[in-house]
């Protein structure tokens, strides 16, 4: 993996000049790679990972597993943009195995997230069944504890 | 009952680790922010652990052979082979110690006897003076300085032998200075020891640690240099194998049987579920190396810049996992900066004399923290140096 990309994925707030000198590139250099990036949409986002739990912000999430007919006008790629397109919809995966798209879906309650299943999701043409499993707590999130403080339990030698 | 007289006076005599101290000091207070420790800040890798656990799980938990389990000997041969085209005979010349620490140790009581001279390249890690002391030798510092980029040079090595020259020590990558010798610095250094009977211990326990295009050379490399040559290593720190306390020692057979007494009578083996890991770690390993290497050069590379920005020269060491930042610009001796710093910024570094008088006007700092740790630190350092600008 390239040493700068690997370095933003870690932690997207390094200054140029910090990724400058850990990679040994000039700052010039490593601006213009993450304008290429960003232009070819190697980098897609630059975002927070935010503990939610412990603001006041009242939410829940779902994994929903979603078995699909594709049709001769609406194939997988359709139906994606199209569930990708509910402003509740937080990622779209296509899936190998039993089903064919795994969808996590964010909202304010249970009953909020269930009302959207089944009255938007369930109901689109090609969507032959879901299956929506609430998330009840996330330990660990894009390489992130959330579990515990990172403790550095290493004796002072 | 009056200890002081029952006790051996060369070991009362012997002073404990000044990085020791410094760390209870350190412990003491609230909040404070190290870069202390000399070990990965990373587990060791998980198919390595997997190993261990295996064995573990199939009741494998009896003694090893007084040397270490063949296999594990045979692969640390074959590595050895691989990455320095070295040829050791596992049967005969490689032993499989309790940390490189336990080699060293083996190294100096088998070849030292009382009055014996043993060169130690200064600073450097704590152990090699009290051992050579406690096996009867004479510990003999050799100043290496900051513009020699804190190598052994050819001079002073022979400024300093005497006819009771016994053993020169090569720790290199250096624990605390972060120097290496490259190929032509060993040359320069074998082509003093050529015709002499001056045998080397050469801690080569950072080799998998080495930054910029070159890798490491073993000194046994040298030509003519096999035969004199004591080669120290473990799993500590290429494999953040700290805690599972594997090391290992390879060199001529008439020195190994010899070390190989003192292990079978003191020790009797290396711990046997560490050795099962130590295989997977050197059979499938590689990987794991090169990712934590890369790891540390970036983190390497963040800290010398900051050092230099807040106005601290400091040395680019190619080796190891530590910094040797001076302190010149305060006027403070190490030992004050340290506890200065600590007390005033929270934060812990260890100051150069804890390995060796020479480490004066310097501080080592570890490197093996998140680069989150590093820029607090350095903002803390960088705040206290305020008021002697």
């Amino acid at each position: 993996m390239d040493k700068l990309l690997k370095l933003l994925d870690n932690d997207a707030r390094l200054t140029l000049e910090q990724l400058a000198v850990m990679t040994g590139k000039t700052e010039a250099e490593v601006a213009d790679q993450i304008d290429e990036w960003q232009k070819t949409g190697v980098i897609r986002a630059y975002k927070a990972l935010i503990d939610w739990d412990k603001t006041d912000r009242e939410y829940v999430t779902a994994l929903i597993e979603l078995r699909v007919t594709p049709k001769r006008d609406a194939g997988f790629e359709a139906i994606a943009e199209r569930i990708a397109g509910f402003e509740e919809v937080e990622s779209v995966y296509l899936m190998s195995g039993g089903y064919d798209f795994s969808i996590v879906v964010t909202g304010r309650t249970f009953k909020e997230v269930a009302m959207f299943v089944s009255k938007r999701l369930a109901t689109l043409d090609s969507v032959v069944s879901t299956a929506t499993h609430f998330v009840l707590r996330r330990y660990k999130d894009k390489n992130v504890m959330f579990l515990t403080e990172e403790r550095d339990e290493r004796e002072v030698f | 009952m009056d200890y002081e007289k029952l006790l051996n006076p060369r070991l009362v005599a012997t002073q404990p680790s000044g990085i020791r101290r410094f760390f209870d000091m350190a412990a003491s207070l609230d909040n404070v922010i190290a870069l202390t420790i000399g070990e990965p800040d990373f587990s060791t890798p998980w198919h390595i652990r997997q190993a261990g656990i295996d064995t573990l799980e199939k009741g494998k938990t009896w003694y090893s052979p007084n040397a270490g389990f063949v296999e594990l000997r045979r692969a640390i041969a074959a590595y050895l082979k691989r990455r320095f085209t070295l040829q050791y005979d596992p049967t005969s010349e490689v032993v499989v110690t309790v940390g490189g620490s336990e080699a060293i140790d083996l190294t100096m009581r088998a070849l030292v006897a009382p009055g014996d001279e043993v060169l130690v390249p200064s600073p450097s890690f704590v152990c090699y003076a009290p051992l050579a002391n406690l096996a009867g030798g004479v510990a003999v510092a050799i100043e290496t300085r900051a513009e020699d980029d804190f190598r052994l040079t050819a001079a002073t090595l022979k400024a300093a032998i005497t006819p009771k020259t016994k053993l020169l020590i090569l720790p290199y990558p250096n624990n605390p200075t972060g120097g290496v010798m490259r190929r032509e610095h060993l040359e320069e250094i074998a082509e003093v020891l050529r015709g002499t009977d001056i045998m080397v211990l050469s801690d080569e326990i950072y080799a998998e640690l080495t930054y910029g295009g070159e890798r490491h050379v073993s000194f046994a490399e040298i030509d003519g240099m096999w035969e004199r040559t004591i080669l120290v290593s473990g799993f500590s720190k290429a494999y953040a194998m700290t805690g599972w306390r594997l090391g290992y020692a390879c060199g001529p057979k008439p020195v190994m049987e010899q070390m190989l007494k003192l292990h079978q009578y003191g020790i009797m083996s290396a711990p046997t579920t560490a050795q099962y890991a130590a295989i997977e770690a050197l059979t499938n390993g590689d990987e794991d190396v090169e990712y934590m290497r890369a790891e540390y050069d970036a983190r390497r590379r963040l800290i010398v810049d900051g050092f230099r920005k807040i106005g601290m020269p400091c040395f680019e060491p190619e080796g190891a996992f530590y910094v040797f930042p001076s302190v010149e610009i305060t006027g403070l001796s190490s030992e004050e900066f340290c506890r200065r710093l600590l007390n005033e910024k929270r934060v812990a570094v260890v100051p150069g004399t804890a390995f060796g008088a020479c480490g004066e006007g310097f501080l080592r700092v570890s490197y093996c923290y998140s680069v989150k740790h590093i820029q607090e630190a350095l903002k803390r350092i960088d705040e206290f140096l305020e008021e002697f600008r």
